[in-house]
């Protein structure tokens, strides 16, 4: 089962809810945990695994045999993304705003153009007890996440409980961080921005026809916002955790809930029943 | 005309409270919602929208099924795996998946694959009682979330340098990738709002660096930094040995939810310590902005 925690809103909780379910799973079931928010990835910082190895992560961008080229300017104009330019007697790659598509390399009629990697970021592998861990962390100044998430996700060993950490927002690296999930978690608080940001991801997931339930979190002073779409909407109101002092200190200093408050492990197995039935 | 844009590597951290609270304490600026993903300044500034625009950025692919021969060529050259093979061998594609790179439209030897214009969003022009604010909403599942943010920094400017504004204040998106990159670009300025966790740290350590790799100043914010005394002190001191201002320390309170939850902004909900530092912290940030004209 692939399960995936994600939020519209950031800081509602996502790695706290991913992180203490799989510490509560980990006696009962083989965990596999993906953090794939790799812009921010943290929840190394919680889980603590010992990280083995890692494997940079590049992606396929052109590079121009000058004899081969006749500057026809075929690439320039295939290209989707303006990641080529064809000056009369040069051609210009700007690697930032490659896909990797390999629309060049395949359509140049001069065979003018091969493919080299571009680092975009690496994947770290590890264990913390028995979950198998794995995250994958952007290289500063690149802006394209996607790819790495795509990569990071090719290690899913679906004999496993697969527990996915997503990033936050609602685009591109949301939808390939949570895709192929049996079933998806939603982090949100109860104030009108989570609220704002819930049904947006709400909408997402169905689009994506992935079932999914919510999770409240520092639930206290706020409103009631996120309780009446759950219920007019129909979507099942999973868990509700309290603004807890303790735990935001906790948390602070990468301690799980279920490490400072132990009875928490019962909820979160509770969680996970609900979700069994739920799923996919 | 000078930018500043509020941003923070991990979410949650307080980037939107901050920001509407500048609204009411800065008089000639445009705002700017650059979180296009998940926009929620307008819970707090309460926009007219006098202008709403279509934003498309970008194709997708649509294949004709009465053209396609099932030859499969497609299938293989696709690197977002948005092709997939159908029971009759003819071909369907996920447009969540299609990044609008077009090669399976080029290779087609029918010319069965099309590629359409998609609307990836909306972006609007309003009115507050803060002044004019330019706001978006990326379509869901949607890529060119850079793309959108350019659009509103581009129109957020134009509005500025039109009525002699001085200021455009942007409420950044969280993370370090694309749009993250589109809202801080030649900006005078990077507000970087962090907490004292571990997570806070790390995301506020990286995405400085990312605002440094763009040749952005940088200036530092510690939410909830009584949470943590022992962590905030560390903030002090990374951003100490890295030249990065720390220009306030904001308390815990739940005072800031509550605002959240009444749709009012922190600096004209009730009095508070929050408020008050926050007041102290436009003083020490606008102080920074204005050194940066006698420097030139």
């Amino acid at each position: 089962m692939i399960l995936s925690v994600a939020s519209g809103k950031g800081g509602t909780g996502k790695t706290t809810i991913a992180v203490n379910l799989a510490l509560s799973l980990e006696k009962t079931h083989d965990v596999q945990f993906l953090d794939c928010d790799v812009e921010e990835p943290n929840a190394h910082f919680f889980l603590k695994p010992h990280l083995a190895t890692n494997r940079v992560v590049s992606i396929p961008i052109p590079e121009i045999v000058e004899e081969k080229c006749t500057y026809c300017g075929k690439c320039a104009e295939v290209c989707a993304y303006n990641a080529i330019a064809v000056l009369k007697d040069t051609v210009l790659v700007f690697p930032e705003l490659c896909h990797g598509c390999g629309g060049c390399s395949l359509l140049c009629p001069e065979k003018a153009i091969k493919e080299k990697g571009q680092r975009i970021g690496i994947m770290e592998f590890g264990s913390s007890n028995s979950i198998q861990f794995i995250h994958g962390k952007l290289d500063i100044g690149q802006a394209m996440s996607p790819p790495l998430i795509r990569e990071v996700k090719k290690n899913i060993n679906s004999e496993r409980l697969v527990i996915i950490d997503a990033p936050p927002g609602t685009s591109c690296p949301v939808i390939e961080s949570v895709k192929g999930s049996d079933f998806t978690l939603l982090v949100t608080e109860p104030t009108p921005f989570g609220l704002n940001d819930l049904k947006l991801s709400a909408e997402t997931l169905k689009e994506m026809n992935i079932p999914f339930g919510v999770v409240v979190n520092r639930a206290g002073v706020g409103d009631r916002g996120v309780e009446n779409y759950c219920q007019k909407e129909a979507v099942p109101l999973l868990m509700t955790l309290p603004m807890d002092r303790d735990i935001a200190v906790a948390y602070s200093e990468g301690k799980s809930i279920i490490e400072v408050q132990p009875a928490y492990r019962e909820k979160f197995l509770e969680l996970f029943e609900r979700i069994q039935e739920l799923k996919k | 005309m000078k930018q500043l844009v509020v941003i923070s590597g991990k979410g949650g951290t307080g980037k939107t409270v901050i920001s509407a609270s500048f609204a009411t304490l800065v008089q000639k600026k445009v705002m700017a919602d650059c979180d296009v993903d998940a926009a929620n300044l307008y819970l707090l500034l309460h926009p007219e929208i006098r202008e709403e625009h279509t934003f498309s950025a970008g194709k997708k692919a649509i294949v004709d099924l009465e053209k396609c021969t099932a030859c499969g060529n497609c299938l293989d050259l696709c690197r977002f795996s948005a092709i997939s093979e159908r029971e009759d061998g003819k071909v369907s594609i996920d447009p969540i998946s299609c990044e609008g790179c077009g090669v399976c439209s080029y290779i087609c030897p029918v010319e069965a694959i099309l590629m359409e214009n998609s609307i990836s969003g909306k972006w609007f022009v309003s009115q507050t009682k803060y002044g004019p604010f330019v706001h978006a909403r990326l379509g869901i599942g949607e890529e060119n979330s850079g793309k959108l943010v350019t659009e509103v920094r581009k129109k957020a400017k134009e509005i500025a340098e039109k009525n002699g504004l001085d200021l455009v204040i942007i409420d950044g998106p969280p993370g370090i990738g694309c749009p993250v990159i589109a809202s801080l670009s030649g900006v005078d300025m990077a507000l970087i709002v962090t907490e004292p966790t571990l997570s806070g740290i790390h995301d506020m350590e990286r995405v400085i660096k990312v605002a440094h790799h763009f040749r952005t100043k940088t200036a530092c914010s510690i939410n909830k930094f009584d949470l943590n005394l022992r962590l905030s002190a560390q903030i002090e001191d990374w951003c100490h040995k890295n030249f990065v201002p720390v220009v306030g320390k904001i308390p815990f309170d739940e005072v800031v939810t509550e605002s959240i939850a009444q749709g009012i902004t922190i600096t004209e909900y009730k009095e508070s310590s929050v408020s008050k530092e926050i007041k102290n912290m436009w003083k020490r940030l606008s102080e920074l902005l204005s050194a940066e004209d006698s420097k030139r």
